[in-house]
């Protein structure tokens, strides 16, 4: 029998507010354990939470930018749970009432386009961090992390392949980073992702039992979960028994999925409506006003890069895969550097930069100030392509100054006919060999003269002129 | 609903309450006569009725987001049953 996997996909997401949901503690990742936690946060009794502003613009940004309905009259409920990383015993979420709705997200992959459909958006606050010490076997509370602003956004079963997994969870980054709602750093955990699965036969319009799969860290581990999980559920199935509705751990070392015991699984949450929070109202101008604000996401830009740019398809991918660099192409741009060749100078020398260095384009220090002059002197004549990746390595780390560096050293092309000719003269008298080689019909022979007499001129010649020159000498 | 012993200890077990056989009996009594009278409630019509969250008529209290310096770890770990300078220690909770 053929078999069909369906997937439907919870995303958590941290937003990239400075403070928490609740209370004005920071939200920066890490620090001394329980340093960035305040009455509210660690559950103290007497304590009043109140939402913060900017978590609710941004999950009403995420909801627009994910085609949802945004709901006009929104509330908390609360989440009743005993477990240690949540102080207050309970976390504040959505259920009845969630911020956003009824969403669409188009994603590609190599099997075609498809539309992913979102059930709902809600914003609720993290939970602490849990550390077992084995050594006292104690389990040690850090509560940084409670508190932290989180969008759930829960899609409809409609993933059939780890590819369509991927290729959603790649587009839906891209767009919350654009927004600049959150980073999503996977390592830093601040995009983390629960995979519900079932299997049935092809063709079958029923859903099979799903489980419901955790601790996926990275693209390759939910790919790599989806497919263990999916082979496991047929192979029971097969066997005539069956799937056991539960949460699973995945296991990147053993690339295994485990049940989590019982007692975790046991989920009778008793939602209430939580009293803490009013409820949220919004007016058709807040809305607008959130709309009219929304930047160019990925998609239009890639449109427009090749529309207005002339850019290939090709380069607007690499360009717009990182809102960062995509901004740097639009400032460098404007600074007047041709489209064509900012590209070929970002998808080269700053990836290739960025890569040796292991850095992120958001770390990187050189402006597009910087990389607009230096194209500016290779159009202008004054710096050869070559010499000018050399003061690119050279002011990359730092913005450094382009023109102090080539002035200070002596990197100006020679564009001066009358040297280049006097040095290719030179050049040919010194390797009589290799200029007969050339006039025999050698065609490698010239290779080896044009470098000769741009090791003569420090590299600094200008190619076109050193080839034209050296071909009048050859055959006079 | 009928309240009977089971239903009290399944409640008692997700509150992380340890009640005393006697105290099971009192409970479930209580338990009953309350939601007894939540059946008297339930006999209004409130067809119609939006459902209240909130007894005080506001809404949309926010707060800026402007980051304000937390509270002393010291202080903050004074009031555990079992700190240890850092972190809060609690019985084994992870596998």
């Amino acid at each position: 029998m053929t078999w069909e996997t369906v997937i439907g996909l919870e995303t958590h997401v941290e937003l990239a507010t400075k403070t928490k949901i609740f209370c004005a503690c920071t939200t920066r990742f890490g620090g001394d354990p329980n340093t960035h936690c305040c009455p509210v946060c660690t559950g103290m009794p007497g304590t009043l939470p109140v939402l913060n502003k900017k978590v609710l613009e941004f999950a009403v940004k995420a909801g627009l930018a994910l085609n949802c309905e945004i709901t006009r009259y929104s509330k908390f409920d609360r989440k009743n749970y005993f477990y240690p990383d949540l102080p207050k015993a309970y976390q504040i979420s959505q259920l009845y009432l969630p911020i956003a709705r009824d969403g669409a997200v188009s994603i590609r992959t190599a099997a075609g386009d498809k539309t992913i459909r979102i059930h709902e958006l809600h914003m609720e606050e993290d939970a602490g961090k849990l550390v077992h010490d084995p050594w006292i076997d104690q389990t040690r509370a850090d509560y940084n992390r409670c508190g932290v602003p989180l969008i759930e956004i829960v899609t409809e079963p409609d993933f059939r392949t780890a590819d369509e997994v991927t290729a959603y969870l790649e587009k839906l980054k891209e767009t919350l980073q654009y927004l600049g709602v959150s980073d999503c750093k996977m390592q830093e955990g601040s995009l983390r992702c629960d995979v519900n699965l079932s299997v049935r036969p092809m063709g079958s319009g029923e859903l099979g039992t799903r489980t419901e799969m955790k601790n996926l860290n990275s693209f390759k581990a939910i790919a790599r979960a989806i497919d263990y999980e999916a082979r496991r559920q047929i192979e029971l199935i097969e066997e005539d028994r069956r799937v056991v509705q539960e949460t699973r751990r995945w296991d990147e070392n053993k690339d295994a999925t485990y049940a989590m015991r019982s007692k975790e699984n046991a989920q009778d949450y008793r939602y209430f409506p939580e009293p803490d929070i009013p409820p949220i109202e919004l007016s058709e101008e807040y809305l607008d006003g959130l709309r009219a604000a929304q930047p160019e996401l990925a998609e239009a830009k890639r449109a427009r890069y090749q529309a207005e740019y002339g850019l290939p398809e090709y380069d607007s991918r690499m360009i717009t895969s990182d809102c960062v660099l995509a901004r740097f192409f639009e400032d460098l741009t404007a600074l007047g550097a041709p489209p064509k060749q900012g590209a070929n100078w970002i998808m080269g020398e700053v990836l290739g930069a960025l890569s040796a260095r292991g850095m992120e384009p958001k770390d990187m220090k050189l402006t597009p100030a910087t990389l607009a002059r230096l194209i500016t002197l290779v159009g202008e004549g004054t710096l050869n392509r070559n010499t000018a990746v050399k003061v690119f390595e050279a002011v990359f780390d730092t913005d450094g100054d382009v023109d102090a560096y080539v002035k200070a050293h002596g990197l100006e092309q020679v564009n001066d006919d009358g040297l280049v000719r006097e040095t290719a003269a030179k050049v040919l008298e010194a390797n009589p060999q290799s200029a007969a080689d050339y006039r025999g019909g050698k065609e490698k022979a010239f290779g080896f003269l044009v470098g000769q007499v741009m090791r003569e001129l420090k590299g600094r010649a200008n190619p076109q002129s050193v080839n034209r020159i050296l071909k009048e000498l050859l055959t006079q | 609903m009928t309240v009977n012993t089971e239903l009290v200890e399944y409640i008692s077990e997700l509150s992380r309450l340890e009640l005393q056989c006697g105290e099971k009996q009192d409970m479930t009594a209580q338990l009953e006569q309350i939601i007894a009278y939540m059946d008297v409630l339930n006999r209004l019509d409130t067809q119609g009725v939006e459902p209240m969250s909130h007894v005080f008529p506001v809404k949309n209290v926010l707060r800026e987001d402007d980051v304000v310096p937390s509270q002393d770890r010291a202080a903050l770990l004074a009031g555990a049953p079992v700190p240890d300078g850092e972190a809060f220690l609690v019985p084994k909770a992870v596998e």
